[in-house]
């Protein structure tokens, strides 16, 4: 049976409701940049005044002020957007209770089973756009299409206040001659590749063998190929799915820049923290540690090890992540951001081999401590208790990497 | 002439209803100002063009005149004109 998918894109989505909320900055160009003290100081979202200026999102708020000399320069309120992003999913659960969020400003609407009450695809997108305006003054971009990438394709297509339909009957036409970067997972690594095989279009992606891509880009290769067809059956989450953890990880650009190996253990600490903290909460340890870099120049690398037994213990994720840290970097330049994953989880409460080994006790003994002290935290605060070498750096051990917001983005539910 | 219009949040009393419905009873500019509301005649979600803002728009009949009151978060406001 063919499907009816919408993908809603709200435009420019924080600029877009700081020019609502303020009446006053609607025709002038308005950049919602990360905080700039933190130095998390990015343009996050720019409104379509400022992007003919060449202000983009990921740019330094330098390189924007640049670009635009007046642009006016806001810190994000992130409790507003939750709340006009819930909003606009009240709007979409009118019309189906198949609503996949992407982030908060991108959502995919299955709509199949709601044609017969609300009309044909194209009049239920029409009536989301016209609600949004109305009840929250901000405007969408509508790919309708009958699978998810495809209807993906179809918000980005056109922008702002836009709804595009594509379908067997104009696929070829409007899909084929997109660069190949606009399709869903195709970073700039994959679009290198693909130049070097004389394929820059989706069209080009589509036609080209199977055999041909599955040798260059593995399992990925086929994938592509399917999406550059139009080929892919993967459902629209109900809205009360939850995905399936596989990994839970924190990561922080930090207050200033990480010159010793001393800064950068403090950090994995605190990191460390979270991440067994979230582990024990949700009922994983995890076997595989992992830890990520960024230096000043923005280059970035990550190192995995497994460890012996699955653990949730803070101390032994931090002493993991630093000695790959200590293996694998020479300190050629300063680090700017640093973060800590564990994957390949397992239930905690199921059973592991235990060691003769002393360290079997001591694992145990570390991960009581650590239940310890989430239960303190909990009850006085995440201050109440700390690690000493914390208090050593004040900038840095205030922070409180649990405080991040996540945003849980990643098509494959990864 | 166009007058300015500004968004001015009010004071207001307000009853929940069991169903937990809001059904506010008077807006309270100030000490001189009270105007006890006739009859809510619309209720819905809306954005405010002219000054901004997302809310609940009560379409409120108070004084004899019709106008919106808007819930917005946890507070409520007027436009007003001056």
């Amino acid at each position: 049976m063919t499907r009816n998918i919408l993908h809603v894109d709200a435009n420019s989505f924080y600029a877009s409701v700081e020019c609502q909320r303020r009446p006053e900055l609607r025709n002038k160009p308005v950049a919602v940049c990360g905080s700039q003290e933190d130095r998390h100081g990015i343009v996050l979202t720019a409104n379509y005044i400022a992007k003919p200026y060449g202000v983009r999102t990921g740019q330094a708020i330098w390189q924007a002020k640049q670009c635009c000399p007046d642009l006016v320069v806001l810190p994000p309120d992130m409790a507003e957007y939750v709340r006009i992003s819930k909003y606009a999913r009240e709007i979409y659960e009118d019309y189906t209770d198949q609503v996949e969020a992407f982030g908060l400003d991108e959502s995919w609407l299955d709509v199949t089973g709601s044609t017969g009450l609300y009309g044909d695809p194209m009049t239920i997108a029409r009536e989301i756009s016209k609600r949004v305006k109305f009840e929250l003054g901000i405007t969408v971009s509508i790919g309708v299409a009958n699978n998810k990438i495809t209807a993906k394709l179809g918000s980005d297509y056109k922008k702002p206040d836009a709804i595009t339909r594509i379908e067997a009957d104009n696929y070829k036409e409007i899909v084929y001659p997109l660069p190949a970067k606009d399709l869903l997972y195709v970073g700039p690594a994959t679009v290198e590749k693909l130049r070097h095989m004389g394929i820059t279009t989706i069209g080009r992606l589509a036609e080209c063998p199977e055999s041909v891509l599955t040798y260059k880009f593995g399992k990925m290769g086929a994938v592509l190929r399917r999406f550059a067809n139009g080929w892919d059956p993967t459902p629209v989450r109900r809205q009360d799915y939850v995905r399936k953890v596989k990994s839970v990880g924190n990561s922080a650009t930090t207050p200033r820049d990480l010159t010793c190996d001393e800064d950068v253990h403090l950090m994995l600490y605190l990191l460390a923290e979270s991440v067994a903290s979230r582990l024990r909460e949700q009922g994983f340890r995890c076997t595989v540690v992992e830890v990520s870099m960024r230096d000043t120049s923005l280059f970035t690398f990550s190192r995995q090890q497994k460890l012996e037994m699955p653990t949730a213990s803070s101390e032994e994720i931090a002493n993991t992540a630093f000695k790959l840290f200590k293996q694998n970097y020479s300190w050629i330049r300063n680090i700017r951001s640093v973060g800590v994953r564990g994957s390949d989880l397992v239930d905690a409460s199921a059973g592991f081999q235990l060691s003769y080994l002393a360290d079997g006790i001591r694992r145990d003994k570390w991960e009581r401590i650590d239940a310890a002290v989430d239960q303190l935290r909990q009850e006085y605060g995440y201050m109440s208790v700390r690690r000493a070498v914390t208090c050593t750096d004040p900038v840095l051990g205030a922070i409180n990497p649990r405080g991040h917001t996540v945003h849980p983005v990643g098509y494959f539910g990864g | 002439m166009d007058r300015e219009r500004t968004k001015r949040y009010v004071p207001v009393i307000v009853r929940f209803e069991a169903d937990g419905r809001l059904r506010p009873q008077i807006i309270e500019f100030d000490e001189g100002h009270k105007y006890p509301i006739d009859k809510i005649l619309d209720v819905r979600r809306a954005a405010c063009q002219t000054v901004g803002g997302v809310g609940d728009r009560y379409t409120v009949r108070a004084a004899g005149k019709e106008r919106y009151l808007w819930f917005e978060r946890d507070r409520w406001f007027v436009i007003t004109t001056s």
